[in-house]
């Protein structure tokens, strides 16, 4: 696994070298929001059921405590395993001790993007378990030893010819093969191998209902499914945020999740889990990590109602030109950006600086985050901190003191105006990062605050 | 009716012939416009980078500035934007909120408060329409592409007015121009990609001028348009509409 961070910034820069790739990536994902717009448009009650599922949201994160103990009261009765984990670590050795209880060496894992905040494949692979990811872009990513770039589409930032090379080399298919069809067959086989083998299974979970004890999980290959019902034990993960109230709540949530996610009315599998089969065990792990400070964050807290669609990152304009990678966290994008800094700011802190604060996100989110607005609200919680650079610091309380006294400010526009003109390299060189693709306008000779004293004061 | 000029810090220094643009707008259509000669910044760069505490100076400043007046234009949505949602005065804070109540980016002031109708401008010219994110999602001067809801656009009502202008369909017709305040220089590799494409689909649509509603989305897509030899020119919308043509 890469650890090394480098920031928003030169990773983007990086991401940037070959604009064909980068128009590529673009187009792909601005697809996906074309055809999330498209089915939007079918639906007359989409504002309506945005408006409904943040307010469920927003029941689940004021009644957090009754719900978490009334899903864990029902869990239990339906005979689920329940544990607690208070972060990543613990998430992780719960597993591990699941696993050697059970002497199981070999797990295959559904999508789960808890499990990769909490780096739970390095963790287990230190200590000899093998962990299978089955969905498919999931395991190519693994394969390539590298994380999601995407939450929703893992290896988003592949191009066929990238799959066949890694293919060719891990499944042994032809040297050169760009077929989607027949590179999916090959995975297909390399992964029913692992599905019949494996005696453990882990899941994610969509949804987790309190009212039942049961949960959801959603996918469009099946894979979950197939994983559990081979299993003898199956584990499934949730941020303690994935909550919902009753069983009826899906019929909001469900008819929002996979059109924000990817234009498709419903995913293709939409599997309600409520107890072990016979001779089947069932776990489920309820982690916090980091969580509940979140939910202290009266600013912040909202970044809690979160589905994980994707779709802000699909509509992001940065994130399309800059990679799920960029953004060094497991939840990219947006919604990463809001997330991230409360787990670790000093870490995080150029992440919401990686917006234009355009506000797309915060109207294509199906639990409508105001993400943008708690973008802006972390930089001022990071400058405040002193997470933001210092030279940046210091500009800004040049401008702001150049700002608040007028005559200053209008001399420093007519001297920089002259400078302009007369010496334009002292501007346009390559210490202005404007003019390294860009040119600088004109300097006029007269400011407006000129012209109206000429014109309109006499 | 007493309105009192804003003319953003950028526009005052680099382009004042937009700020002469919507002061003789205004005049045209009977407002009494005031420019208050001490005004410098509405504050926005040091807050959108996290120092919206050292934007307090700037704050004071304004409210002094703009406080005797019935309304306060400006021809900038993000000015504006930034006024109305963080503007405070710790000395008067009535007049601060005065102000945010009042304050009206250019377009709708003349589309909802002067409710102009009649347009004796004339511009026989191919444009394209940039519409500001903040002027867009932060104003709603027009409807947002992402929501499920019926479409409008104030810059258009008034574009669809002016004689001789052929407004083009953008492929994309709200995506960000990358410009984002010290985002341009900060991330300045996305940026000037954004802006590339943004200038890209006007391009394709074979325009003759990018106009637009923020001057600072303009200033970026015209450095790149002229970075590259383009012949195509940026307008700002104040300019095109108190265009009286031949």
């Amino acid at each position: 696994m890469k650890t090394d961070i480098t920031s928003h910034a030169e990773a983007a820069e990086a991401f940037n070298k070959k604009e064909s790739y980068v128009n590529w990536h673009d187009e792909t994902l601005w697809f996906v929001r074309k055809k999330r717009d498209r089915v939007v448009h079918q639906i007359p009650e989409w504002e309506a059921l945005r408006e409904k599922a943040s307010a469920t949201k927003h029941y689940v994160l004021s009644h957090m405590d009754e719900l978490l103990e009334e899903f864990e009261k029902n869990a239990i009765r339906n005979g689920i395993q329940v544990h607690w984990a208070v972060d990543g670590d613990e998430h992780n050795r719960i597993i591990e001790e699941i696993l050697n209880r059970h002497g199981i060496r070999q797990m295959v894992k559904s999508k789960s993007m808890l499990t990769e905040e909490c780096h739970l494949n390095p963790y287990l692979a230190s200590r000899g378990i093998d962990v299978i990811d089955s969905d498919l872009g999931e395991r190519v990513v693994q394969l390539r030893q590298e994380p999601p770039s995407h939450i929703v589409m893992p290896a988003i930032h592949l191009k066929k010819k990238d799959i066949g090379d890694l293919f060719h080399i891990h499944l042994g298919t032809e040297a050169g093969a760009e077929d989607p069809k027949y590179l999916t067959e090959a995975a297909r086989q390399h992964l029913r191998e692992t599905f019949l083998t494996r005696r453990a299974s882990l899941t994610g979970v969509n949804f987790a209902i309190a009212s039942t004890g049961g949960f959801m999980v959603c996918t469009n290959e099946g894979n979950a499914d197939m994983g559990a019902h081979l299993a003898d034990v199956h584990i499934a993960c949730m941020g303690m945020e994935k909550l919902i109230p009753t069983f009826n709540d899906l019929s909001v949530f469900l008819r929002l999740l996979a059109r924000s996610a990817t234009g498709q009315p419903i995913t293709t599998y939409s599997s309600y889990f409520e107890k072990p089969r016979k001779g089947q065990e069932m776990h489920l792990v309820i982690v916090d990590n980091g969580r509940s400070t979140q939910l202290g964050r009266a600013d912040f807290r909202n970044s809690l109602k979160c589905i994980r669609c994707g779709a802000c990152m699909n509509t992001c304009p940065v994130y399309r030109r800059s990679g799920g990678h960029s953004y060094h966290n497991a939840v990219a994008g947006p919604i990463g950006s809001i997330l991230a800094p409360n787990v670790d700011m000093r870490k995080n802190a150029d992440l919401p600086f990686a917006s234009t604060l355009c506000g797309s996100c915060s109207n294509v989110c199906p639990v409508k985050i105001d993400i943008h607005d708690q973008l802006y609200k972390w930089r001022q919680v990071l400058a405040k901190e002193g997470f933001v650079p210092k030279p940046k610091a210091i500009g800004m309380k040049a401008m702001s003191v150049l700002f608040a006294q007028p005559r200053f400010y209008q001399w420093a526009g007519s001297v920089g105006r002259v400078v302009m003109r007369t010496f334009p390299g002292a501007i346009n060189n390559g210490l202005n990062p404007w003019y390294k693709q860009r040119d600088m306008p004109e300097a006029p000779k007269e400011s407006f605050r000129e012209w109206y004293i000429r014109n309109r004061q006499k | 009716m007493k309105v009192g000029l804003f003319i953003p810090c950028y526009v005052d220094q680099f382009y004042p012939q937009v700020g002469v643009a919507t002061l003789e707008l205004l005049e045209k259509y009977g407002c009494t416009v005031g420019f208050p000669l001490n005004q410098t910044c509405c504050g926005q760069p040091m807050a959108n980078s996290g120092f919206e505490h050292m934007a307090q100076s700037c704050n004071e400043l304004f409210t002094d500035n703009f406080e005797g007046y019935d309304y306060i234009v400006c021809p900038s949505g993000s000015c504006t934007l930034h006024i109305k949602d963080h503007l405070h005065s710790g000395k008067k804070e009535d007049s601060a909120k005065h102000i945010k109540s009042r304050i009206y980016e250019l377009v709708e002031f003349l589309t909802d408060v002067l409710k102009v109708d009649n347009l004796n401008a004339s511009f026989p010219h191919r444009v394209g329409m940039h519409q500001s994110c903040h002027g867009q999602r932060g104003l709603h001067l027009s409807q947002m592409s992402e929501l499920n809801a019926p479409w409008f656009s104030k810059p258009h009502h008034l574009l669809e007015k002016v004689k001789g202008l052929e407004l083009v369909e953008l492929d994309r017709k709200d995506e960000c121009c990358g410009f984002g305040g010290t985002f341009c220089v900060s991330e300045e590799a996305v940026s000037v990609k954004m802006g590339k494409d943004r200038v890209a689909d006007h391009e394709q649509h074979n325009v003759e001028y990018i106009t637009g509603g923020d001057m600072s989305c303009l200033m970026h897509m015209a450095g790149i348009l002229n970075r590259k030899g383009s012949k195509v020119k940026v307008i700002h919308i104040a300019e095109i509409l108190n265009h009286s043509g031949i």
